[in-house]
């Protein structure tokens, strides 16, 4: 009864708690891990490998791996509906672009330099 | 159930109105498109770091060799990011910047859990989670201005700089470490994104306040937690561009 007359003064109304779902919670670490992982792998080829192309490729493709989950699974993007999805990725080719084109410029700079 | 609709026509676009086509709220289909428009502005930093740094020349002997030249060649970031506090005069070459990483990570599945504990009305749930997602904001910006700090005052040897003269650390002007828009671009990318930390972190705490007032109970949902989770997850992902094109390459 007294706490009947303690929630009356509540201005909250009653809230009906859904009680945590063990598989969710588990995917959420499940994707944390792979995040360590894959970092303590680029960790391994920072110190194991000399620098080069080959690196390079390697770690721009590990960060592709985390920025999926973190985008996927984090940010929830694989859940939501597609035309959505698609006009959030199909943009980012600008970047793609300014990319390739800068980093040729680049080139150029250098060679009309040394 | 057993009622049959005849008035609605067969083949009705989903983008004729009346529904929701991409079932999401304004709120959020506003961040995210926001956050499209920040990685505009992310990338053009980074790629602004590769254009520069490909039209100086590059380190070309091991590692190992390896010492500052700021006149001669664009640094290897492992030697430049190599110290760790209290640890004075130890080589330990990106330690403090996985650090970093891994607890921006953290505060990310915090805040992961604290929008799973919103979607079941959990209130104490999305205060615990919120607050740890508030703690490792803090303490990812504490980390990066000790980095700060440490760039700025320099090593004990210090470096020859074009005129001749010995120059510790690193200001706007001149650095040890490398050309001067090494310093610069460290200060803008790191700086931006720590900016975006701190904002985050505010965003963070003024959420976390509505919370624990029982706003969001009264509001029947909890998806102003969601949308900052976003913004917060977001900041994640540029930590994530950072690390590998500023300290790995």
């Amino acid at each position: 009864m007294a706490t009947e007359d303690y929630l009356a003064h509540e201005e909250t109304p009653q809230i009906k708690v859904i009680p945590p779902d063990k598989a969710r919670i588990w995917k959420i670490w499940k994707t944390m891990i792979i995040l360590a992982v894959v970092t303590l792998i680029e960790f391994a080829f920072a110190f194991s490998m000399d620098a080069g192309v080959l690196r390079t490729s390697i770690f721009v493709g590990l960060t592709i791996v985390k920025a999926f989950y973190i985008v996927s699974e984090f940010m929830h993007l694989k859940y939501e509906v597609k035309v959505l999805i698609w006009s959030i990725l199909i943009p980012t080719v600008f970047i793609v672009w300014l990319l390739l084109a800068l980093l040729i410029e680049g080139e150029g700079i250098f060679n009309l330099r040394f | 159930m057993a009622t049959e609709s005849v008035a609605i026509p067969p083949k009705k676009s989903i983008w004729g109105g009346g529904t929701s086509p991409l079932k999401a709220s304004y709120g959020k289909l506003m961040m995210w498109f926001f956050l499209l428009s920040d990685a505009f502005t992310f990338s053009a930093l980074l790629i602004t770091y590769g254009l520069i740094r490909y039209s100086y020349p590059a380190y070309e002997g091991t590692p190992a060799d390896f010492v500052f030249a700021p006149d001669q060649w664009w640094p290897i970031p492992e030697k430049v990011f190599e110290a760790l506090p209290f640890l004075h005069g130890l080589s330990a070459p990106l330690v403090f910047v996985g650090i970093m990483t891994f607890i921006l990570i953290m505060s990310s599945v915090t805040m992961v859990l604290a929008v799973e504990a919103g979607h079941r009305m959990d209130r104490p749930a999305v205060e615990k989670w919120m607050f740890w997602t508030i703690l490792g904001g803090i303490a990812f910006l504490s980390c990066q201005a000790w980095e700060w700090s440490h760039f700025i005052h320099g090593t004990h040897e210090g470096s020859m700089v074009a005129e001749g003269t010995t120059f510790f650390g690193a200001n706007l002007m001149q650095n040890q470490y490398g050309p001067p828009p090494f310093a610069d671009l460290f200060f803008f990318i790191t700086g931006f994104h720590g900016t975006h930390v701190a904002s985050g972190v505010v965003l963070n705490m003024i959420i976390f306040y509505c919370v624990v007032t029982g706003v969001y109970d009264r509001r029947g949902h909890y998806e102003m937690v969601e949308k900052v989770g976003l913004y917060w997850h977001f900041v994640d992902l540029v930590w994530v561009f950072v690390f590998t094109f500023f300290y790995l390459i």
